[in-house]
């Protein structure tokens, strides 16, 4: 099971260590920090890392490595989850998770490592269970419990932990009772240099903020559930009912989470929204390039196209970009050498282009890769797929809650090969 | 709160680069002088302050292990904050000052027993976390109540303390009888306390992997299930896990565990998620495949499979490695899935690697063209690793599908004209590998190739293009002069190149005899007599031998038909491929090696094994289990430097093509390489003697399924082989080939003898058998009612025997004999009952040999290699004690590979290396290392310096602890020094006077 979690900043410092079983020495990091040496960037860190006497199971995640130490042999994608998990509930806990801010609050953040994880198992990894035993930090209580000399751990046993319904606390009590569901669809796409979809796949999650009072029971339906074919559950979600009828039926948690990701795969015909027109050509003359982009509306399904922007990594020989925007702004950094080019709505009747030149080092060979565009977008009011939900009832309560499904459609990594 | 905090991050001292001095951060003295004074402060609100801020030291890394006594004072306190503070920090220095923790054992009594199931349960699990041997003894009555708690939550606290207990002290958990109320929590109410249970009880199985304690029947499996579907998501991956450990009893079981295990694959937790998976591909196999169930069970696993590519990349590269050991498994699951496997330009290096690999896999027909498109496309990315290895896939792609080879070596070429130099390299590569699959059929590009002989700086592709060369000698016009402008700087080639070129010329020759006289001479000379390098010497010789013997012969066996390659060549062998199938999930499968090869100490893992659809997947019963640790090692991967007779026959088996098992075509090949060694060194030797009849062994096909219970088999002796070659010293010395020469198609138990030959190159006579030492009387007459017991032990052809004489010193007959062994550090224990059939008359004596296994329990003893044998006769029962020689324990494949040893060597703590002195020893050591092969202590290498000989050796216990070696020998000095350097480092003593025993012996 896990041993020991070393938290390590994107300077190679060790600034955090918990040892579940018995103390294992920093030293063990020097092989992680030969292996971040070799990656050259952060990213590129083997996750999984063989030592003489252990196993390095690491993940990075706003610029901090979460790197656990095991010794004997543990399904790797349980560290790795786990370690996610750790990572949320410091996001949870503290709005972020920086270094700085864990920093500030060591004594909550062991605690909490304390909680999570007893002897290498998993204990209790719920926010919502962890937030009964260990209250997140906020101004007024910190003030509040220095006049009154209380304190951030709770006194009583958490009750979701032993009930069969471990996500949810007994007794909440809201005096608006609202449930909120936002579908958000990302759609993951490769196109090639002449416009056609390599692959396109759209990656769903259903997000819900319930606050509502007691032990609700709901009950959410689509308008067309064949389109699901794959899809991943949150605990709470009765698999039996959907195998039969294909609705969702749950008791949901409190608060914040998510009800279920579901993915459409490259099988089903996926729109694609905006079709881009493009040629970057570097010359053997005269050291120099030129680009051209225009983009337009392919399957919008009659809404707008928000939030466009377009980034090129380029390469390394290009030193600057010399260009005219029709709309909306680009800048180019010469030293990460990207280009981006924020556009923002998309306008059908005048579409947005960029174009001009791109000045080059002297004295280098042309590059030999092409760069790949890379596309953000956002559809507010439009699930790509044609997901819709049509109902969402409760049962188990008796005051009328107030409801909304909301839909956006975002890129995901949707990328244009030239 | 906060601005202690901030100070303390000042404060924190470490650099970017860790150093040792850098651990080992101090406190100022006024810093904990301070701290001190407030913990023993009046006021509560500030002791709990100062409580923090040491925790909060604590976790940076400071020792603030100097207030333990003032810490652990504001124990006793109703806060749970600030008790749960003092629990951290007792947990992490309790084992620096066991005497003071300690006085925390009374708390610890009284929270057992507190109203709060909270505080209960607190308690147990801090205590279990305090790895002190005296605190532990006071932890079983507490751990027992809360065992049985009214409280789940208390109750599933103390499963995992169980699992702690026994991490400290496991003969204290199965004394106090801990393991059986464990096992009784499998069936509790309380889905958590289940999961829990199992979770401890894995743990706890895997320090003993032959103690039953998941003692898997289908009420369990049941009760299993229904936990399933309540536990947390955690405890449903230690349930799914455990399940796959189980053998369903016939194929409507097996249905029913996989229809219930399918909801599973929609959880979030990825984990879960593949666990689930695991079952699922085990107990697919004892489906039938006619079964509608099983097509809908296939169609049911993709998805899941394909939602684990859309998360973190971390999840995603482990998904990968696992859908790779799937597709090659079952390739029907996601033949359709090809795209999902595209790689995106700002994926992770070890994404995009990993899902080349499956996109190869899954090519076909079907789909090659899109593949194809793609792989072009990413030869020109940015990366090198990436680009390389995706031009290594265009060369795979054109060999799995015959139909797009034409489409491919276009690819190639076009690559070729980028002249971007690393991308030409890797294209030559792949195109010698296409030219082996297609002979005479894209012979055409030859002239396009030659063209960038200039551009290439890598042995590799050299090597590939003097292949090239070679082989298409005869169409190629200035061949000679090619080959002729690498020969000038042949002394700085790596070995690869030069044996190739070798190879080259002498093809050249063969084919162009009259212009290339001279070029032949001279590369002959240069690998002959200018070379330190063995194998390049013994090549050359060969050549030599040959081409001026017969020509002809020559001409047959240096030009001779070649195999072809196989399609898949990089696939998994079958045999591991089922293993690490059970493995799904686990680090064996990121690794793709089995989990013997590297959980650390191999603990005796358990084999796993398919079921198969058949009722012929047989149980493992515990017998049989040290068999099967033998015949499941994987066998031999084929080596991937090139090898000795491969190579003579101009076979080219570098990588890609060599990991696959050798193509059915090839035994002809084996046969001609094989009279090459044995008729062709015969008659250089002038020995009289026939050949021995090795070509009809190695001709028969070793199947990996075949039980390979002795390494050596009796009717083919190695030393036979070893005695015709010691005759010539010369020929001897010739073969003292690193192991790395070894013929790559012959299985374990022939290469284990070529490889003693390959060893002996000393030229020395034959290994010597075990030494075992005499009889010693173990039990006396007078302690037994007149039975006297002597007896020694021993090991023959790989198996413990314990060698006994029972006298009858008594007046009346003795019969009904049985035999027992108390629990021993090696887990020795009888494998049969004791033989004596007769009675035993007065003043008669019989001869035993009972087999050992070491399957039994296992309990450490003192001294280690003690044993106590309990004997019973119709008599009574004796009991007596007597030591066994650890070289018994020596088993037969203990010999290490070099870099493996060195490696090893360079890993063990120097405080694990004990240094011991052989007196009046005078042996040479090549007769020494004779010796100890005998009793399967391997010498790997051997190297001399100053007159002193330096021998470096390995040994491997029964249980899988490595024993490294080095042996100094001074001519003319009776004394050595033998060096042991080993993880155990308590066994040495005995090891070394195994060394003793053998070498005065």
């Amino acid at each position: 099971m896990i041993h020991s979690l070393f938290l390590i900043n994107h300077l190679g410092d060790i600034f955090l260590e918990k040892h579940w079983k018995s103390v294992i020495s920093r030293s063990v990091c020097d092989y992680f920090f030969e292996a971040r040496e070799k990656a050259v960037d952060p990213e590129n860190v083997p996750p999984v890392l063989q030592t003489p006497h252990h196993y390095l199971i690491s993940i990075y995640r706003g610029k901090l490595f979460f790197l656990s130490v095991i010794q004997t042999e543990v399904p790797p994608l349980f560290v790795i989850e786990f370690l996610h998990r750790v990572a949320d509930t410091f996001q949870d806990y503290f709005g972020e998770c920086s270094e700085s801010v864990i920093s500030d609050n060591l004594v909550i953040v062991y605690e909490l490592l304390e909680e999570m994880l007893d002897n290498g198992f998993p204990l209790a990894t719920e926010s919502n269970v962890l937030k009964e035993m260990i209250r997140p930090p906020n101004i007024l209580r910190s003030v509040v419990n220095t006049l009154t000399g209380g304190s951030n751990v709770g006194e009583t046993l958490p009750q979701g932990q032993l009930s069969n319904i471990p996500w949810r606390r007994a007794g909440v009590k809201y005096a608006n009772n609202e449930a909120y569901f936002d579908v958000t669809e990302e759609i993951d796409a490769i196109v090639d240099k002449s416009g056609t979809t390599v692959s396109a796949e759209i990656q769903g999650v259903i997000e819900a903020c319930v606050k509502l009072s007691g032990m609700p029971d709901l009950t959410m339906s689509f308008m067309n559930p064949r389109l699901l074919d794959d899809v991943s559950f949150h605990p709470c979600v009765r698999f039996r009912r959907w195998e039969s009828e294909r609705v969702l039926s749950f008791i949901p948690p409190d608060g914040n989470f998510t009800l279920m990701t579901y993915h459409i795969s490259s099988q089903n015909l996926v729109a694609i929204p905006v079709y881009v027109k493009q040629s970057i050509n570097f010359f053997e003359a005269g050291s120099c390039g030129r680009l051209d982009i225009t983009i337009g509306p392919k399957q919008t399904m009659g809404k707008t196209v928000e939030d466009l922007k377009v980034t090129i990594h380029m390469p390394k020989a290009v030193l600057n970009a010399n260009l005219t925007a029709t709309q909306g702004n680009y800048t180019y950094d010469c030293t990460t050498k990207m280009l981006v080019w924020d556009i923002g709505k998309l306008n059908p009747q005048k579409l947005p282009n960029l174009r001009g030149s791109l000045s080059m080092q002297t004295g280098v060979p042309n590059p030999e890769e092409n760069p790949s565009l890379n596309i953000d977008l956002k559809i507010q009011q439009l699930a790509i797929s044609g997901l819709k939900v049509s109902r969402l009832d409760m049962y188990g309560e008796k005051y009328k809650p107030f409801k909304g499904v909301k839909y956006v459609t975002k890129a995901g990594k949707f990328q244009v090969r030239t | 709160m906060q601005e202690w905090a901030n100070q303390l991050c000042e404060n924190r001292q470490f650099g970017s680069k860790m150093t040792d001095s850098k651990y080992f951060t101090t406190t100022k003295k006024g810093e904990i002088f301070e701290l001190k004074a407030e913990l023993n402060s009046d006021k509560k609100e500030k002791k709990k302050e100062a409580v923090k801020k040491v925790i909060a030291s604590m976790t940076v890394g400071k020792d603030v292990s100097a207030l333990f006594p003032d810490v652990v004072n504001c124990m006793q306190t109703d806060n749970l904050e600030l008790k749960k503070l003092v629990y951290l920090y007792l947990m992490n220095y309790a084992k620096s000052q066991p005497d003071m923790a300690i006085m925390a054992v009374n708390t610890f009594v009284k929270d057992c027993e507190d109203p709060n199931p909270l505080i209960r349960a607190l308690a147990v699990r801090t205590m279990g976390c305090i790895r002190v041997d005296k605190i532990t003894e006071y932890l079983c009555e507490p751990l027992r109540k809360c065992l049985k708690d009214e409280d789940p939550y208390v109750r599933k606290t103390a499963a995992v303390c169980v699992a702690k207990l026994h991490d400290i002290n496991a003969q204290l958990v199965e004394d106090q009888g801990f393991l059986d109320t464990l096992k009784d929590l499998i069936s509790d109410s309380n889905p958590m306390v289940v999961a829990n249970a199992v979770a401890a009880l894995s743990e706890i199985a895997e320090s003993h992997p032959n103690s039953n304690l998941m003692d898997l029947n289908p009420q369990t499996i049941n009760k299993l299930l229904t936990a399933l579907n309540e536990c947390t998501e955690w405890g449903q991956i230690f349930i799914l896990d455990c399940l796959a450990n189980y053998t369903p009893r016939d194929d409507r079981e097996s249905q029913s565990i996989c229809e219930r295990v399918t909801p599973r694959l929609s959880h979030a937790n990825s984990a879960v998620v593949l666990s689930a998976v695991k079952v699922l591909m085990k107990f697919m196999e004892m489906l039938p495949k006619d079964l509608d169930y099983y097509g809908t069970l296939l169609k049911k696993l993709a998805p899941p499979l394909v939602t684990l590519l859309s998360a973190e990349p971390e999840l995603q590269y482990v998904a990968l490695r696992n859908i790779n050991l799937i597709v090659q498994r079952r390739p029907e699951i996601l033949k359709h899935e090809m795209k999902v496997f595209f790689v995106k330009y700002n994926d992770p290096i070890y994404v995009k690697l990993e899902k080349l690999d499956i996109m190869i896999r899954l090519a076909s027909q079907a789909n090659i063209a899109q593949v194809l498109a793609e792989l072009k496309e990413y030869a020109t990315e940015v990366d090198v690793d990436f680009v390389r290895k995706a031009v290594r896939a265009i060369g795979r792609c054109a060999i799995k599908v015959e139909q797009s080879a034409e489409r491919c070596v276009s690819t190639l070429l076009d690559l070729i004209q980028t002249k971007v130099n690393y991308v030409v390299q890797e294209a030559i590569v792949v195109i010698k590998d296409i030219f082996r699959k297609y002979p005479n059929k894209y012979e055409s590009v030859i002239a396009t190739l030659c063209e960038n002989l200039d551009s290439l700086d890598e042995p590799e592709a050299r090597a590939a293009m003097i292949w090239i060369v070679g082989e298409y000698a005869e169409r190629i016009d200035n061949a000679d002069e090619l080959l002729e402008s690498f020969l000038e700087g042949f002394h700085d080639e790596s070995t690869q190149v030069q044996l190739q070129l070798l190879t080259a010329i002498v093809k050249l020759f063969l084919k162009k005899p009259t212009e290339t006289q001279e070029l032949v001479q001279q590369v002959l000379s240069l690998a002959t007599q200018d070379s330190d390098n063995p194998d390049l010497r013994d090549r050359g010789y060969i050549y030599w031998r040959l081409l001026s013997t017969d020509p002809v012969a020559a001409k047959e066996v240096v030009l001779a038909e070649k195999p072809l390659i196989s399609e898949e060549t990089d696939l998994i062998e079958p045999t591991l491929l089922e293993e690490l199938i059970c493995h799904i999930g686990t680090l064996a499968s990121v690794y793709h090696k089995p989990p013997s090869a590297f959980v650390e100490g191999s603990r005796g893992v358990q084999h796993k094994r398919l079921p198969g659809s058949t009722e012929s997947g047989e149980s493992e019963s515990p017998d049989t289990a040290s068999a099967a640790a033998v015949s499941d090692a994987p066998p031999a991967v084929i080596p991937s430097q090139g090898d000795l007779l491969g190579d003579l026959l101009n076979l080219d088996l570098t990588p890609p093509t060599t990991t696959g098992p050798p193509p059915p075509a090839s035994s002809g090949m084996q046969m001609g390489a094989m009279d090459l060694l044995g008729g062709g060194l015969d008659s250089l030797m002038g020995d009289e003697s026939e050949p021995p009849p090795i070509p009809l062994r190695m001709d028969t096909p070793q199947s990996p399924q075949l039980p390979h219970q002795s390494p050596s088999p009796p009717d083919y002796s190695p030393t036979e082989l070893g005695g015709d070659l010691g005759g010539s010293p010369a020929i001897g010395a010739g073969f003292g080939a690193p192991p790395a020469a070894m013929p790559a198609s012959f299985s374990a138990p022939v290469s284990g003898g070529l490889d003693d030959l390959f060893d002996l190159g000393g030229g020395v006579g034959m290994p010597m058998g075990a030494y075992s030492a005499p009889k010693t009387v173990w039990l006396p007459a007078m302690k037994a009612k007149g039975l006297e017991i002597s007896g020694t032990f021993a090991r023959r052809s790989g198996v413990i025997q314990m060698e006994m004489t029972l006298t009858n010193k008594a007046m009346s007959v003795m019969t009904d004999f049985a035999i027992q062994f108390n629990r021993n550090s090696f887990g020795l224990a009888p494998a049969g009952p004791l033989q004596v059939l007769t009675p035993l008359n007065p003043n008669q004596s019989i001869e035993v040999t009972l087999p050992l296994n070491t399957v039994g329990p296992v309990m450490k003893m003192e001294p280690l290699n003690n044993l106590q044998v309990a004997v019973k006769n119709n008599i009574d029962v004796f009991y007596f004690s007597c030591q066994y020689p650890i070289s018994m324990l020596f088993v037969e494949d203990g010999k290490m590979e070099r870099q493996v040893f060195l490696a090893t060597w360079k890993d063990i703590p120097n405080d694990n290396e004990a240094q011991f002195q052989i007196k009046d020893c005078h042996l040479s050591s090549d007769a020494a290392s004779n010796k100890l092969q005998g009793s399967n202590i391997f010498t790997i290498a051997k190297r001399t310096v100053d007159g002193q000989d330096m021998l470096y050796q390995s040994m491997k216990l029964t249980n899988g602890i490595w024993v490294l070696a080095e042996m100094r020998v001074q001519a003319g000095n009776p004394v050595y020094t033998v060096s042991l350097k080993c993880r155990a480092a308590e066994v040495s003593q005995w090891v070394f006077q195994s060394y003793e025993a053998v070498l005065k012996n």
